[in-house]
C-alpha cells in the first residue's frame, strides 16, 4: 500500500490537528521554563491558538481523506471541529478569573485542554475504528486528569476517580463493539464497513457490535441509562472544568455518534433507530423529573445537559438529512447557551467563594441586574421559548422527527420540555421575585463580555446568525448523505 | 480425534472475561484497585477478540488494533493509579464505599 502523503501540501486536511498538537507541545515546553506567576499566559496563548484554528478550519479548511483512509476532513467534520475548538476556547476563557481559587491556574490545565481538544478533533474526523478509538482515548485520558486538576480538593479527586472508572468502562464497551464489528465485516475502515453492510446485509454479530458501540458512545454523551457519572462529576469538578465537560466533549462525542449511525450504519437504520429513540426518550424524561428535586446548581446543570442530549438525539433518531442538520444546529446553540450559563454562574461570587445552591440565586436581579438578565435569557432559551435560539434548536429536531413520522417521540419531547420549564423558571423566579440574602463581588470583565456575546446571540439568533448557521449546518449534513 | 479449538471458543472465552470484568466493576464493594484490574480484564478480553478475529479472517488490521489497545491500556492504568494516589492523599482510604461525597 503506497502512502497518500506525497508532500507537505498534501497534509492540508490535517493542518488543524497539526497546529493544535504542535501548539500543545510548545506551550508545555514554555510552561516548564517560565516563572510560575506568569503561567496564566499559557492559557491566553492556548485561547488564541484555539480561536485562530477554529476560524481557519471553518473558512479555509481543506477536505480530503488521508493515511490510507483512516482520517477524513469533510464539511461535517469541519463544522463540528469549529464548534469543538470554539467550545474549548470559551471554556478556557471562563477559567481565567479566579483561576487560583478554582485550581486551574497551572499551565498544565491549558496544555491538557489542548490535548483533549486534539483528541476530540480526531474523533470528529475519524474514518476508521482505530482512529476513532485513539482519538476518544486521547480526549478521555486528558479529561480524567483535568477533572482532578484541583488535586488537594477531595470532591474534585472523587469526581476524577468516578469519571475515570466509568470512562474506562465505556471505552471497554466501545472496544468490544468495535471488535465485533471488525469480526463480522472483516474491516475497521468505516466506508468499507458501510460497503460490506450494503452488500451483505445485517448479521446478529454485527447488531451485537453496533449495540456495544452505541452504548460506549452514549456514555460519553451521557444519555440515560449511561448518565450516572454526570451529576457527580459535574458537581465535584471545579466549575470552569464543568463548563468544559458540558460543551466540547459532548459535541465531539455527538459528532462521532452522528457519523457512525447516519453514515457507516445507515443501511441498518431500522436497528439503531430503536436504540436511539429509547436513549432519547429516557434522557428527556428522566432529566426533566430528576432535575426538579436538585439543590446544587451544578447538579441541576448536569441534568439539564442530559435532557438536551435527549433532545438532540430526537433529531438523530429521525435518520434523515434534516435530522442531522437539526443535531448540528442544536449542538451549536447548546454550546452557546451552556457557555452563557456558566459565565453567569462563575460571575456570582460571595465572600465565601462561588455560589453552590440554587437558593443562592435569590434576589440577584436587585444586586446584579445585568447577570440576572442574561441568566434569564439563557433559562428561557433552554426552555425553548420563541424567539430565542433554544426554540429554533428544538424546532429543527422536532420537525425532522415529524418528517420521519416519529410523532410519539416528538410529543414526548415537547411534554418533557414543558416539565423542564419548571426548574428553569424556578431560577428566574428566585432571581426576580425573592429578596437578596447576600452581596456579590463585582463581575470580572472577561465574564461580562462572554455573557454579553452569548446573550446577544441567543436573543437575536433569528435575525443575525440563524440563517447563516442553518446554511452551514445544511452543507455539513449534506456531506454525510 | 481431539477437540478442534475454533473461533467460537476464543469468542466465548473473551465474552466470559468481558462479563467478569463488567461484574467486577459493579459488584465489587471493597477496593478501587480491583476496579482497575477489572478494567484491564475488559481490555484483555477485547484484545483476545481482535486477535482471534484477525487470525480467522487472515487479516492483519485486528492485530494492529490489539497493539494500539495494549498501549492505551498502559497509559490508562498509569492515569488511573495517579488519580487513585491523589484520592488516597485526600481521604486516607481507597475503599469503594468511601467514594461517596456526592450523591443525589
Amino acid at each position: 500500500m503506497g502512502s497518500d502523503v506525497t508532500s507537505f501540501a498534501s497534509l492540508a486536511p490535517i493542518f488543524p490537528e497539526m497546529a493544535i498538537a504542535i501548539g500543545a507541545v510548545v506551550l508545555l515546553l514554555v510552561g516548564v521554563v517560565i516563572n510560575k506567576e506568569r503561567s496564566i499566559g499559557i492559557s491566553y496563548a492556548a485561547i488564541v491558538l484555539l480561536l485562530v484554528v477554529a476560524a481557519l478550519t471553518m473558512f479555509q479548511g481543506q477536505d480530503g481523506i488521508l493515511f490510507n483512509g483512516t482520517f477524513i476532513a469533510d464539511g461535517f467534520s469541519r463544522y463540528m471541529k469549529a464548534l469543538v475548538l470554539g467550545g474549548s476556547a470559551f471554556a478556557l476563557m471562563l477559567a481565567l478569573p479566579n483561576a487560583v481559587e478554582q485550581g486551574v491556574h497551572k499551565f498544565e490545565y491549558a496544555v491538557l485542554v489542548l490535548l483533549a481538544t486534539l483528541g476530540m478533533m480526531m474523533m470528529v474526523s475519524a474514518n476508521d475504528l482505530m482512529t476513532l478509538y485513539v482519538g476518544l482515548e486521547l480526549q478521555s485520558l486528558a479529561l480524567y486528569v483535568v477533572a482532578a486538576i484541583k488535586r488537594d480538593d477531595s470532591r474534585a479527586t472523587e469526581a476524577g476517580l468516578k469519571y475515570f472508572v466509568l470512562g474506562a468502562l465505556s471505552s471497554g464497551m466501545l472496544l468490544y463493539g468495535a471488535s465485533m464489528v471488525y469480526g463480522f465485516t472483516g474491516t475497521t475502515n468505516l466506508p468499507a464497513i458501510l460497503a460490506q453492510i450494503t452488500a451483505e446485509g445485517r448479521s446478529i454479530g454485527l447488531i451485537f457490535g453496533l449495540v456495544f458501540l452505541l452504548a460506549g458512545v452514549a456514555f460519553k454523551i451521557s444519555a440515560v441509562p449511561f448518565h450516572m457519572w454526570t451529576p457527580d462529576v459535574y458537581e465535584g469538578a471545579p466549575t470552569p472544568v464543568t463548563a468544559l465537560f458540558a460543551t466540547a466533549p459532548k459535541v465531539a462525542a455527538m459528532a462521532l455518534m452522528v457519523r457512525l449511525v447516519s453514515n457507516t450504519f445507515a443501511p441498518i437504520a431500522h436497528d439503531w433507530q430503536q436504540i436511539l429513540i429509547f436513549l432519547s426518550i429516557a434522557s428527556m424524561v428522566l432529566a426533566a423529573f430528576a432535575a426538579i428535586g436538585q439543590k446544587s446548581i451544578k447538579r441541576l446543570i448536569a441534568y439539564s445537559s442530559i435532557g438536551h442530549v435527549g433532545f438532540a438525539l430526537v433529531g438523530l433518531s429521525a435518520a434523515n438529512q434534516g435530522g442531522v442538520e437539526g443535531v448540528a444546529i442544536y449542538m451549536a446553540i447548546y454550546v452557546t447557551m451552556t457557555i452563557g450559563m456558566f459565565a453567569c454562574l462563575l460571575s456570582l461570587r460571595t465572600e465565601n467563594g462561588e455560589i453552590e445552591n440554587i437558593e443562592d440565586f435569590a434576589g440577584v436581579a436587585q444586586t446584579r441586574p445585568y447577570v440576572a438578565a442574561i441568566m434569564a435569557v439563557v433559562m428561557f432559551s433552554l426552555i425553548g421559548m420563541p424567539p430565542l435560539a433554544g426554540f429554533f434548536a428544538k424546532w429543527h429536531v422536532f420537525l425532522a422527527a415529524i418528517d420521519a413520522q416519529l410523532y410519539l417521540l416528538a410529543v414526548i419531547g415537547v411534554l418533557a420540555s414543558a416539565v423542564s420549564a419548571f426548574y428553569y423558571l424556578r431560577i428566574v423566579k428566585l432571581m426576580y421575585f425573592d429578596e437578596p440574602r447576600q452581596t456579590f463581588a463585582a463581575v470580572p470583565n472577561e465574564l461580562g463580555i462572554i455573557m454579553g456575546i452569548s446573550g446577544f446571540l441567543l436573543v437575536t439568533y433569528y435575525f443575525t446568525v440563524g440563517g447563516a448557521l442553518a446554511g452551514v449546518a445544511h452543507m455539513a449534513a449534506g456531506s454525510l448523505f | 480425534m481431539g477437540l478442534e479449538i475454533g473461533l467460537g471458543h476464543y469468542l466465548t472465552v473473551a465474552a466470559i472475561l468481558f462479563t467478569l470484568g463488567v461484574f467486577g466493576i459493579f459488584l465489587n464493594r471493597k477496593n478501587v484497585i480491583i476496579i482497575l484490574m477489572s478494567v484491564e480484564l475488559i481490555l484483555l478480553a477485547v484484545n483476545l477478540n481482535f486477535v482471534a478475529f484477525s487470525a480467522a479472517l487472515n487479516d492483519l488490521q485486528g492485530q494492529v488494533f490489539a497493539l494500539l489497545i495494549l498501549t492505551v491500556a498502559a497509559a490508562e492504568a498509569a492515569i488511573g493509579l495517579a488519580i487513585l494516589v491523589i484520592f488516597y492523599r485526600n481521604r486516607g482510604s481507597i475503599a469503594v464505599d468511601d467514594v461517596n461525597m456526592m450523591k443525589g
